[in-house]
């Protein structure tokens, strides 16, 4: 079975329900209109050069464009780490954790499902290494995000109680305690239920798009499930690593919080 | 009351040469079981001194629990023997006994505190209770030093002099040098071995 080709007309109907879609919330005074048109207009344009990118990549198939674009990749979603937190650390720590512990986890989760469970010849062929990672980064920096976000915010806000148990003699770990758990599970979350709700609720993406190009349903499956589980690897280890990371941060030598390591949030 | 960890001898703790905030060349000396009571205007930084002496606020000079500097114990273990007591107390549980390491119904009873308070929610406290349990909080974990900062802001007249004398009683009792935020003149005079004041930027001894 061939995969029945799209032709620009088809594609412009599609752009057409969501031009719908922003002038209806437009006329509602819903204010979401502009942001939903340029979110569009970015996935258009983002996906046609990363398409190019990627014929070019495929067809050279060598390890240094391979290994440039993994990072070029990494450096953007450690960004858009950054820019999601409301409170920052400053000096930039916020960028710095998050690209690090991205990189410890989507990475060596990354190589080592290439080298040791699916097995390309070579183990970096572009064909597999960059869709891998580019699904491992896509939920590891939503997790990353989310975790970071959460406990940065907590802290400020229960800033008081952490201290107050700090003056009765707890360690840092135990004071942050709740803070940091709340945050792990925000991180995960999305992550848990996209595991639960899988086959069920939602015929997940990757799987979608084999069956459409005509994989057989039960290999889809394989990969699909391959997937899942190394993405919630991923997104766990580099998640725990953030938190872990970003808590010490906030509490200097003698244990004391030091929000003045945040930054504050913007408008 | 609990019954103490170790019996570890009573100490003094002694301030050389500290600056924090607005605060510099600050020397003190507290005396085990004696009560210093400390005044100054608002945001004259006794606050912020007495988080300094709990090591919450970075500062400078040298703050010794007898002959120990601050830097000798880690964070946590210094802030368990030098406790602080703030004006306004923190609840993370729901129940007000998970607060509690130990069992402390002599406290309770002292502190005009019903001896089924351990039972109760947080939510339930009025602003004096809270207060209260946080004094015995505080000291059912058997600090070594105490810091007080207006520990008796909330509550009425007969309660504050019934705190007054159990803090008293507990200094005796277990050597504890005391430091004590206070406003009242009356209160100073009732409770206190010594008074300094802060003064601009440093600290004068009051008669």
């Amino acid at each position: 079975m061939n995969v029945i080709a799209l032709e620009g007309w088809q594609l412009g109907l599609a752009a057409l329900m969501v031009v719908a879609l922003a002038a209806c919330t437009t006329m509602a005074r819903l204010g979401i209109g502009r942001p939903l048109l340029i979110a569009a207009i970015r996935t258009a344009v983002q996906l046609t050069l990363v398409g190019l990118v990627l014929e070019a990549l495929f067809a050279s198939a060598r390890f240094q464009w391979v290994a440039l674009m993994a990072v070029a990749m990494l450096l953007i979603a450690g960004r858009e780490v950054m820019t999601r937190q409301r409170r920052r650390l400053r000096g930039g720590w916020s960028f710095g954790i998050g690209t690090m512990t991205m990189f410890l986890s989507s990475f060596s989760v990354t190589i080592l499902t290439l080298t040791v469970i699916v097995g390309p010849q070579p183990w970096y062929t572009p064909q597999y290494a960059i869709p891998l990672l580019g699904m491992l980064l896509g939920n590891t920096m939503t997790g990353v995000s989310l975790a970071m976000d959460r406990l940065t915010t907590n802290v400020w806000q229960q800033r008081s109680v952490i201290e107050n148990r700090l003056m009765l003699g707890q360690p840092w770990q135990e004071a942050i305690g709740d803070v940091r758990r709340e945050a792990m599970r925000s991180g995960m979350i999305p992550t848990i239920n996209s595991m639960a709700a899988a086959g069920v609720v939602s015929l997940p993406g990757m799987m979608t798009g084999q069956i459409l190009a005509g994989s057989a349903p039960a290999l889809a499956v394989k990969y699909q499930i391959l997937v899942m589980f190394i993405i919630t690897a991923g997104t766990g280890f580099g998640t725990l690593a953030a938190v872990a990371a970003t808590s010490r941060r906030l509490f200097d030598q003698r244990e004391r919080l030091r929000l003045d390591r945040l930054s504050t949030p913007k408008g | 009351m609990p019954a103490p960890r170790d019996t570890q001898a009573a100490t003094s703790l002694s301030l050389a040469a500290v600056a924090v905030g607005d605060l510099e060349h600050l020397s003190l000396t507290l005396a085990p079981g004696e009560i210093t009571c400390l005044s100054g205007p608002s945001g004259s930084g006794k606050s912020r001194l007495l988080r300094a002496i709990a090591d919450l606020e970075p500062h400078e000079g040298d703050i010794r629990l007898g002959d120990q500097p601050q830097q000798a114990l880690t964070g946590h273990d210094w802030r368990r023997a030098v406790m602080l007591v703030p004006a306004e107390s923190q609840w993370w549980a729901e129940d007000v006994g998970a607060h509690f390491d130990h069992d402390c119904q002599a406290g309770l009873e002292a502190l005009g505190l019903s001896s089924d308070t351990l039972g109760w929610q947080v939510a339930r406290l009025s602003s004096g209770e809270k207060q209260r349990l946080a004094l015995l909080r505080a000291l059912s974990r058997r600090p070594r030093v105490l810091l007080l900062d207006e520990p008796t802001a909330n509550l009425d007249h007969a309660t504050t002099l019934r705190c007054e004398a159990w803090l008293g009683a507990q200094a005796r009792q277990y050597g504890m040098p005391v430091l004590w935020v206070a406003h009242d003149p009356e209160q100073i005079k009732r409770v206190a071995q010594h008074h300094v004041r802060i003064a601009g930027r440093h600290l004068e001894t009051s008669t």
